[in-house]
């Protein structure tokens, strides 16, 4: 498969659309408007999904992380009520922005790591043939193969995977337990 | 595979050289009308929405511009707390969100994992229905 | 078999560049049209439904009234609530409007089907399909763009900046993922029967009555799916978004004039498209019913035709509701999405799959068997659930009761 210009057009503006969600995120006052800086740059890794011909990928980050976390998100910060704004000076935690620094420089150490380890590769491989080109003629390959690594090599990460989100359910009861008795008092439903 | 059966019949001539290379490549030819077709949606809801504000009438005044609350001043913030119990559905949502994500795969190639496959996924589901059970009889999916 | 668009492949003609630019202008141009007609019809059979004439002075039978309507909303001053945000106000619109229109792109709308032909038609020696786009995994698109949708409520009462619109963008929200959690799970039953996510495939494997997902996966995940959709287009009976003795019109409470008319516009193309998924999901498309073949008409056509009869009664069915039942309550609403639809539609996929594992060829005492084993391992899981649950609940009451305080759940 030949790269072609298009291919590279797509790549620039999914990446654009990525990195400037991501600054969106962290440098927006309002946390909604954060919060959509986010799905623009879940939007972009679907394009890059798209692109690398992960469809089946493509679409659950939509569905997934768009359609489900984020609109949590969006509950979360809808239950804080954004007219707190809170007071950027005071830190809450003391350690937290010498350890996101220290944090960062790893990120981009190992990122640069990874891209001079990968450097010889880089220049070699077009976008599209990272996957086996031998079944991408068959119309289902993505789900089969997909299907493959969840239900038969990695069944074990599978089923952990239930566990994972019963935990977050038990979670979720144990933080709430005491809201039926707490609503009936308030009565109304967005308590103003 | 029948593919290229309209290229190799007709047309080669049209062929155009230059920027889109040799061939399209699958993601393209799949996507590519569906970025045409958001691209005429975004464009017809902005002409709309361009060509109202040009040619409606406006005289803004304070007044009109208070937030609709049945008549009487806007009392407090629009902006107020919404309920925990809002944040309970979308964690839930999460969860069978997710469910159903793994399912698909599964279900379109079950006859390949046999029986094997079909109790894996029955623990699946129903652990994840075991979180829904506990969820509803801790009385969570109780609304009021 | 070919699933994705054979269109452009083997080289990049100037005939499938211009057959693309014609299906997006035809596609778009028909379902503009179609929405404009459908909320005309909607208010003319209501109103019928109701013994009154309705829209009657717009064009014979007030045919324009929607243009009418539209026209008026271009000349409508609008407001913005002052303690709106500005920015998210405006993107509102369009993220209920692009998601909408974008649906379209994945429906088949024609070809012919039949005798395991996969649907495609040669237009000036090009072949492709009646449909704009066929992506590996259709019908998750569709999944994509209604969660997408959810934003366009969530945000356009968010950022109204007032009471009213975000009670009901809250609710609306709340609502339209409790039921997209269903919508997702009765399609899972739909795919053990068809194979695929591709819609044409879907299309493809409902070549006969029986084998038409509504029959073939029993008519259970149907009428979940049905309702889901009901719900998540915020129409009656489910349509707490915007109920108007409470929330005075929610989520779009604060929207006037043009704006307001694509919130509409979307609400009403959107009941189109989610038609269109039905009938393609569970109907078969532009499958013939029972194998008639209209005379003198090519195939592909044919197609169309009986995808549009097809739609036109799942158009009509949703007017009906809601001309017919009333509104549920909230937390009802809420009970019958989360304790009803998700637990049966769950069951009925596993108790589907264990049939079509155990007997691909139909053997009754095998699948009379599976049933069997499923339903005790569920009641079985259930039992010891409640079990673990008595006794936590009785060590609790236990330790509770010195302190004779606290509230004990």
């Amino acid at each position: 498969m030949n790269t072609t210009f298009l291919e590279y057009v797509v790549f620039f503006a999914a990446s654009v659309m990525m990195l400037g969600g991501a600054i969106g995120v962290v440098t927006m006052k309002n946390p909604v408007h954060s919060a959509l800086g986010l799905v623009l740059t879940l939007f972009g890794v679907a394009v890059q999904f798209v692109a690398q011909e992960a469809h089946f990928l493509a679409a659950v980050q939509v569905i997934v992380y768009a359609g489900a976390i984020v609109v949590l998100f969006l509950f979360v910060i809808m239950l804080l009520g954004v007219d707190r704004a809170v007071d950027l000076s005071i830190e809450p935690i003391k350690i937290q922005r010498p350890l996101a620094a220290v944090m960062a420089v790893g990120l981009v150490a190992l990122i640069t790591a990874a891209v001079i380890e990968a450097g010889d590769a880089i220049g070699t491989l077009n976008p599209g043939t990272g996957i086996d080109t031998a079944t991408v003629e068959d119309p289902d390959s993505n789900i089969q193969q997909l299907a493959q690594n969840l239900y038969n090599d990695h069944v074990l990460a599978f089923e952990l995977t239930s566990v994972l989100l019963i935990v977050a359910v038990v979670g979720t009861v144990l933080m709430t337990r005491k809201w039926p008795k707490r609503s009936a008092d308030e009565g109304s439903e967005v308590g103003a | 595979m029948r593919r290229g059966i309209g290229a190799a019949e007709f047309g080669r001539d049209f062929t155009s050289p230059g920027i889109f290379g040799a061939r399209m490549s699958d993601f393209l030819r799949d996507y590519l009308n569906v970025v045409w077709f958001a691209v005429a949606a975004l464009a017809i809801g902005g002409l709309l929405l361009g060509l109202a504000a040009a040619i409606r009438p406006s005289f803004p005044s304070a007044e009109k511009n208070i937030a609709y609350e049945s008549g009487v001043d806007p009392v407090g913030m629009g902006w107020s707390q919404s309920q925990i119990r809002y944040y309970v559905f979308a964690l839930l949502f999460v969860i069978f969100d997710v469910e159903a994500v793994f399912l698909f795969p599964w279900a379109a190639n079950i006859e390949r994992y046999g029986t094997f496959g079909l109790v894996v996924m029955l623990i699946f589901i129903v652990l994840l229905l075991d979180g829904l059970v506990y969820a509803w009889k801790r009385g969570l999916l109780r609304w009021v | 078999m070919l699933a994705i668009d054979p269109l452009g492949t083997g080289g990049w003609l100037w005939t499938s560049l211009l057959i693309m630019i014609g299906k997006v202008l035809v596609i778009f141009v028909v379902s503009l049209v179609a929405t404009m007609l459908m909320i005309w019809g909607e208010r003319k059979i209501v109103s019928g439904m109701h013994n009154r004439v309705g829209p009657n002075k717009a064009g014979p039978w007030g045919i324009m009234q929607s243009l009418a309507d539209g026209i008026k909303a271009f000349f409508k001053e609008t407001f913005r609530p002052s303690k709106s945000d500005p920015f998210l106000y405006k993107l509102a619109p369009y993220l209920m409007f692009i998601p909408a229109f974008l649906i379209w792109a994945v429906i088949p709308l024609g070809g012919d089907f039949t005798d395991g032909k996969d649907g495609t038609v040669t237009i000036f020696g090009q072949v492709t399909r009646v449909q704009l786009a066929d992506p590996q995994v259709g019908i998750l698109f569709v999944l994509a763009m209604s969660s997408i949708a959810v934003y366009g409520v969530m945000l356009a009462g968010w950022a109204s900046g007032s009471k009213y619109p975000l009670l009901g963008a809250v609710r609306g929200s709340a609502q339209m993922i409790s039921y997209e959690a269903a919508l997702g799970l009765s399609l899972a039953a739909v795919l053990l029967s068809s194979g695929s996510l591709s819609t044409a495939r879907i299309v493809q494997t409902q070549d006969s009555f029986v084998d038409w997902n509504l029959v073939a996966t029993g008519i259970v995940p149907f009428a979940i799916f049905l309702v889901a959709t009901t719900a998540e287009l915020n129409r009656p009976p489910f349509d707490l978004v915007e109920a108007e003795q409470e929330l005075v019109s929610g989520f779009n409470t604060e929207y006037g004039g043009i704006a307001f008319a694509l919130f509409f516009l979307a609400e009403f193309m959107n009941v189109i498209t989610m038609s269109g998924v039905i009938v393609t999901l569970f109907l078969g498309g532009p499958q013939p019913i029972a194998g008639i073949d209209i005379p003198f008409i090519p195939g592909a056509i044919e197609g169309t035709i009986w995808f549009v009869l097809k739609l036109l009664v799942f158009l009509y069915v949703y007017i009906w509701l809601r001309a017919t039942l009333p509104r549920l309550r909230y937390d009802q609403l809420m009970d019958f999405g989360w304790k009803v639809l998700i637990p049966v539609a769950l069951g009925w996929f596993l108790l589907l799959a264990a049939l079509r594992q155990f007997s691909p060829d139909g053997t009754f005492a095998d699948s009379l068997r599976v049933t069997a084993i499923c339903v005790v391992v569920g009641i079985a899981s259930i039992a010891l659930f409640y079990a673990a649950l008595q006794v936590s609940r009785r060590n609790r009451e236990r330790a509770a009761a010195p302190q004779q305080e606290g509230s004990p759940v």
